[in-house]
């Protein structure tokens, strides 16, 4: 006998995954493609329709992050329904074309999953970004995922979904799939080798999933983001004065401790962490993020127990429905 | 113009390298250059040498202040003689004005008035660690430095690459000087600083002024032999009829530059995992493995053979 009923979630029948959000992010741009190349309907189980975005086609371009800002910070409620001026940036039309493709954000429209492909400089191993510790879905594909040469971790950006600002918010449920490192502009085999498993077990688990699985609960380590720290920079001009420490680079997801090495000035002064408790670091030396003004940043770390789940049948959709109405009326 | 020019004892004899250029930012995104020599125009006390001006530079301050590796053409290409010859003013490409301009302040090119030697700093997303690039095998002087600061350097690895290609050699920001020495160090990625990248570039850099400063005191350097690694050709990525890259370097021949690549060896993955070898008729070196600004030049790597070059003895005029 079972001792808790999984969790019935509504099957995912529209799922898109999207490269080059950011256009020299190149394991994203060449697996889209390559995706677009060879789409085909998988037979067994129900299919899942599967949606391929090349995000910003631009900035892919001409190989640069984005033309005239971040797409990726485009997507909050306010950018994508707010007035327009014909002037406005590229990415902010592009927004709404992919809010009007992949959503509308917030209505029944939207599709069911998104997942968003990243590239970091960082040495973050297979990341998942999302903005929800609670998302079941994507606890679970995240569980499913596990690969046994690539690290992996699960990082949460507690953001309403108000303020939430990232492509994959467009969907009911979403994702970054973020990996690193590779340099801007380049694409590196085994990390483009990994992305394309993580996409390609991610549609495994969903097709499962639709087709009546019950994916067994259990521990998720998640990574919290509590805030990002900046470079030491010069009064005047701005310009950093320091670089990150050698002893904290490529070491995403250590735990820092107050007093450690931070940064390295380059008069060659070692700058120390000065927090008030330890935290996890990450994003460590991402290029895109020296303008942001963001030298890593850090994270809390906490056990998730993720409940088991099972896709909601028609008829037990109807039944919750009718349910949902008798006691309306009482 | 300062040959070398032989006694006797075939010592090449140089005049004291009087006037030294450091350039950084020649692409604007390869931080270690543009952060040392921003470091030093603002306090140059560490690079400072007895009866040697030093001069840091910014050659290519608008793709720094972008962080971008060039605004309109490669800086680090322009300097041909059409371009350092060609009129137009403000409607040349903005790095043509600037070789331009350059050429004026460091140069001219190829004349005696032209600076002794420079300094040009870049990184690359390749594992190449620290390598000088030497543009003629024939230069005493440069291998002479070069054998220095490799020995100085030691146990850490320190390689010359030599570019004497006629096809693919190409002109650089540094040549106009004398003895143009150029300083690649990776891997970095473009627009990040790494604090060792860093610090072993400001290292070399170090050995080098300090190898200046020595003959300048008059000391003499006996013969030697310096191994370096000479240019062969261009490896393209395998492209579709429209020109798309189809595959990537090779898992097995990521981040092994400098490492022997043998007839028969796997060198590119195509996208849907197959192995592409490579065909040539003998073992070869390759190096930029996978440079992320050559995709745009049609360049996953370059070939090339171990040699061994000499150089006379060298002392001051």
């Amino acid at each position: 006998m079972q001792v808790d009923e999984p969790v019935l979630l509504p099957r995912l029948s529209r799922v898109a995954v999207c490269g080059g959000t950011h256009g020299n992010e190149l394991s994203g741009v060449y697996l889209v493609r390559e995706m677009l190349k060879t789409e085909k309907r998988k037979e067994d189980g129900e299919p899942a329709s599967v949606l391929m975005v090349l995000s910003n086609p631009r900035a892919m371009q001409q190989c640069s992050r984005y033309v005239d800002t971040d797409l990726n910070r485009c997507f909050t409620h306010a950018t994508l329904n707010g007035p327009v001026s014909e002037g406005a940036p590229y990415e902010i039309f592009r927004a709404r074309e992919l809010n009007a493709l992949l959503g509308p954000k917030g209505s029944r429209a939207a599709v069911d999953l998104i997942c968003d492909l990243h590239n970091t400089t960082a040495n973050m191993g297979l990341s998942f970004i999302a903005y929800s510790d609670c998302d079941w879905i994507c606890l679970h594909i995240f569980r499913y995922l596990q690969m046994p040469d690539t690290p992996m971790r699960f990082i949460h950006f507690d953001v309403s979904t108000k303020e939430s600002y990232s492509l994959d918010s467009i969907g009911k449920h979403g994702f970054a799939m973020e990996i690193g490192p590779q340099p801007h502009g380049c694409v590196k085999s085994n990390i483009y080798t990994a992305m394309k498993e993580g996409v390609q077990h991610m549609q495994d688990w969903v097709r499962c999933f639709n087709s009546g699985c019950v994916f067994d609960g259990g521990p998720v380590d998640v990574f919290t983001m509590v805030k990002n720290l900046d470079y030491p920079r010069d009064g005047e001009t701005r310009s950093i004065t320091a670089a990150i420490h050698p002893r904290l680079q490529d070491r995403d997801f250590c735990l820092l401790h107050p007093g450690e090495p931070l940064f390295q000035a380059f008069s060659g002064e070692t700058i120390k962490y000065k927090g008030n408790e330890p935290l996890y670091a990450f994003f460590i030396n991402e290029c895109a993020y020296y303008e942001k003004g963001i030298a890593l940043s850090l994270a809390r770390k906490k056990r998730v127990t993720v409940p088991s789940i099972r896709v909601q049948t028609d008829e037990e959709e109807r039944a919750s429905e009718q349910s949902f109405a008798s006691e309306e009326e009482e | 113009m300062s040959n070398g020019s032989s006694n006797n004892n075939n010592t090449a004899r140089f005049d004291a390298a009087r006037r030294v250029a450091i350039f950084g930012g020649t692409h604007g995104n390869e931080m270690s250059g543009v952060t040392l020599v921003n470091l030093w125009m603002q306090n140059s006390a560490e690079i400072q040498r007895k009866g040697l001006e030093i001069k840091p530079f910014l050659t290519n301050p608008k793709a720094v202040e972008k962080c971008v590796r060039y605004v309109d053409t490669d800086l680090n290409r322009a300097f041909t003689q059409e371009n350092l010859s060609a009129t137009g003013g403000d409607e040349l490409p903005y790095e043509v004005q600037r070789a331009q301009e350059i050429n004026r302040m460091f140069g001219p090119k190829g004349s005696a008035e032209a600076y002794d030697v420079i300094f040009d700093l870049h990184n690359t997303t390749s594992n190449m660690g620290c390598t000088l690039i030497l543009e003629s095998s024939k230069d005493a002087f440069n291998l002479q430095m070069m054998n220095y600061i490799k020995k100085a350097f030691a146990p850490a690895s320190c390689l010359v690459l030599l570019n004497e290609h006629p096809l693919l050699k190409y002109s650089t920001s540094r040549s106009v000087a004398k003895h143009p020495v150029g300083m690649e160090v990776g891997p970095q990625p473009q627009g990040v600083l790494r604090s060792n990248i860093f610090e072993a570039m400001r290292v070399i850099l170090k050995h080098a002024l300090d190898f200046i400063s020595l003959f300048n005191e008059g000391m003499e350097f006996p013969p030697c032999t310096v191994e370096v690694f000479r240019v062969l050709e261009r490896m393209d990525y395998p492209r579709d009829a429209n020109g798309n890259i189809i595959a990537m370097v090779h898992p097995n021949l990521q981040d092994c530059d400098w490492e022997p690549l043998n007839p028969g060896d796997p060198m590119f993955q195509t996208f849907d995992g197959k192995s592409i070898h490579y065909q040539g008729s003998s073992t070869v070196y390759p190096t930029f493995i996978n440079e992320a600004a050559y995709y745009e030049k049609q360049q996953a790597f370059v070939t090339t053979r171990r040699e061994t070059l000499a150089a006379s003895a060298i002392g001051k005029a």
